[in-house]
């Protein structure tokens, strides 16, 4: 049988073999009890071969000699039993999905649990290894989810249905792929890849006549091939240190540029601190100055001597040493030790000054 | 009695027999070419439903109706620009004229090896006769970004004339002529896949290293100088606040020195004999400390009047 027996359910086998064997069996024998035998065992297998139940999520697809006559809901159905009617259940609910490049376990069958996931043969991966638009390599795993929207097409227009769409989901994945760089296809354009892919593959479908409805492409895991990783990761890394290096600089203007800007204010605040003080000052002296011009008119001879002699006054209190040099003194001079000449005495002036 | 039973049995059995030779059922996904003694017998039957036949002299001979598929072998092509590849491709096909495909076939094992030989044979020339990229890619469109490959490298590999899709259905018109002898319809020809040969893809790996090597350089570099500029950027903005700063503090120190200067020689300037005068008596004492030693002589002005006391005591 071409049909793929997890999908559909072919029941009913030849009924004139079946009559032959019973013919065979029974056929010397003869007599009433042997019809009657016959009579009750046809009429259960005809029982039997005309009952079929589709289940919630199939349709049932009626052949009456091998003609398409009808399509069956979900439920109990009686049909015309050996072998004249047959039915092909398909599920139309059900939503199917393939896989590429990976194998999930555990996905479909048994109770729901965590999916495991084989990274599958050589085989398996070698469905996912693909080249980009710019030459390079990249490995992409993909699923596709889809179901049959008419059972019919499904059934009896193409052969090998499955093994037919995974193909054209594999092609179709390469020539959108195709038209990607690698960098597109690992990053930014994994939404484009599977929107494109998805659109062209329903395309292809319909053009074969699978009856066929894709709902879903999703990228999984695309990655660059395993040799070619660690360059791949280099490059993040370099990504990453590009921002650091950014990010350290403007983290330095900024601690910088504030400070500056604070220093500039001090600056400023100095010079006008400088430029009151500076005028005040000027005011001040000038004030002072004023005052003191205004005595000194008065008696300028007089205040001029005062001033001197106040000052002189101070500077010799202050002086930690004098030395009065006197007419007499004046030829003395030269001989004098400059460097002890703290508290020396010379000549007869000193004296008076010591006084 | 007995003997009457067994005759109907036989006669039964034997109606049977030849009711069931003499009808036949036609399947939605079949096609059949009928034959008497070995001799095709009118049209073939492509309706599903029963059908029926000359008991015993006719044969049945099946053939699929549906598409059927056709996988080809990976093959080992080298491409015009001399790059070594696996293609993979498929066909979709369908017996259209079944006694002629019977005639030529005879089933679908012959005509799946017969199509072996036509499209792997097209494929092989079609791809050995362009571009690897013609095989790849499908449009010229642009990529988004502007990471990999170099420029020039790049507009290059924009230049795609022919495509994938061109491409497969050169191989497909040029098999399908062909494939029209045998009652056979090809519709399809795809590329499953295209890989490098094991020697290429080493060397499309190494590529692809240095490649992203090279861009990670750049973006280093790219970080660095980003970096340098800001550090400039910084150092500019630095520059510009202190001396900005220096500007203004001295102009208003110089503002305010010139005001002082001003407001001294407004306030000096009435007498500057006597402001000289009193600026020395300020600064003498300022001028001397401890350390200072004195020398005086006695006819200076302070010891003047000194004397002049003395003398006149």
């Amino acid at each position: 049988m071409p049909w793929d027996p997890k999908i559909i359910q072919q029941d009913g086998d030849d009924p004139i073999a079946d009559l032959r064997r019973l013919m065979d069996k029974y056929g010397k024998g003869g007599g009433r009890k042997l019809g009657v035998a016959l009579a009750v065992l046809l009429g259960v297998a005809a029982l039997a071969t005309s009952y079929v139940q589709i289940e919630p999520d199939e349709v049932g697809v009626l052949l009456r000699l091998g003609k398409f006559t009808d399509t069956l809901g979900p439920g109990p159905h009686f049909r015309i039993p050996f072998g004249v009617d047959r039915v092909h259940k398909v599920p139309v609910q059900r939503q199917l999905k393939m896989e590429f490049g990976f194998r999930s376990s555990g996905g479909d069958a048994g109770p729901r649990g965590p999916t495991t996931y084989a990274a599958g043969g050589p085989d398996v991966q070698r469905e996912a290894v693909m080249l980009t638009g710019d030459l390079n390599v990249a490995v992409v795993e993909w699923i596709v989810q889809y179901k049959v929207k008419d059972p019919y097409d499904f059934l009896f227009k193409i052969k090998n249905v499955d093994e037919t769409l995974r193909v054209l989901a594999e092609a179709v994945m390469r020539i959108v792929v195709g038209d990607h760089s690698v960098n597109e296809v690992l990053t930014t354009g994994r939404q484009s890849v599977a929107t494109e892919s998805k659109i062209l593959l329903q395309a292809l479908a319909d053009r074969f006549e699978t009856g066929v409805d894709i709902q879903q492409v999703v990228l999984q895991d695309v990655n660059p091939p395993d040799p070619v990783k660690p360059s791949f990761n280099e490059v993040n890394q370099a990504i990453q240190e590009k921002e650091r290096a950014i990010n350290e600089a403007h983290a330095e203007l900024n601690k910088a540029i504030p400070r500056a800007k604070g220093e500039a204010e001090e600056a400023l605040r100095n010079a006008e601190g400088y430029a009151i003080e500076r005028v005040n000052r000027a005011n001040g002296e000038a004030d002072r100055f004023a005052k003191v011009y205004e005595e000194y008119r008065k008696a300028p001879d007089v205040t001029r001597r005062r001033m001197y002699l106040e000052t002189m006054a101070t500077v010799l209190n202050r002086a930690g040493s004098k030395v009065v040099i006197d007419d007499v003194a004046k030829g003395m001079t030269p001989l004098l030790r400059i460097d002890g000449v703290r508290d020396e005495v010379v000549g007869p002036a000193s004296q008076e000054g010591k006084r | 009695m007995k003997s009457f039973g067994a005759v109907a049995v036989i006669l039964a059995v034997a109606a049977v027999v030849v009711a069931s030779s003499s009808m036949y059922v036609l399947n939605e996904s079949e096609q059949a070419v009928i034959t008497r003694f070995g001799q095709p017998r009118g049209e073939p039957v492509t309706t599903p439903g029963l059908h029926f036949k000359a008991p015993f002299a006719d044969r049945v001979n099946r053939f699929e109706k549906r598409w059927l598929d056709w996988r080809g072998d990976p093959n080992q092509i080298p491409t015009k620009d001399k790059k070594y590849i696996w293609v993979d491709t498929f066909a979709r096909w369908r017996i259209v004229e079944p006694l002629r495909f019977f005639q030529r076939m005879r089933d679908e094992r012959t005509a799946q090896s017969r199509l072996d030989d036509i499209i792997d044979g097209e494929t092989r020339n079609a791809i050995a006769a362009y571009n690897l990229i013609e095989a790849v890619r499908a449009s010229n469109r642009p990529f988004e970004d502007d990471e990999s490959a170099a420029r020039a490298e790049r507009e290059e590999l924009e230049q795609v004339t022919l495509g994938r899709d061109k491409l497969t259905r050169m191989i497909l018109e040029r098999a399908s002529v062909v494939v029209r002898e045998f009652g056979v319809e090809l519709v399809d020809v795809q590329i499953r896949r295209i890989n490098y040969v094991h020697e290429v893809e080493v060397k499309v790996f190494d590529r692809m290293i240095s490649e992203r090597r090279r861009i990670a350089e750049r973006s280093r570099s790219e970080g660095m100088g980003r970096a340098a500029e800001i550090r400039g950027e910084k150092e500019r903005e630095l520059r510009r606040i202190r001396s900005e700063a220096y500007q203004k503090a001295q102009e208003i120190t110089g503002k305010a020195d010139a005001e002082a200067s001003n407001i001294y020689a407004k306030a000096f300037g009435r007498d500057p004999e006597f402001y000289q005068y009193l600026r020395t008596l300020e600064q003498y004492p300022i001028a001397v400390d401890g350390t200072t030693s004195l020398f005086m002589d006695a006819n200076s002005e302070f010891y003047r009047y000194l004397r002049s006391s003395a003398k006149q005591r």
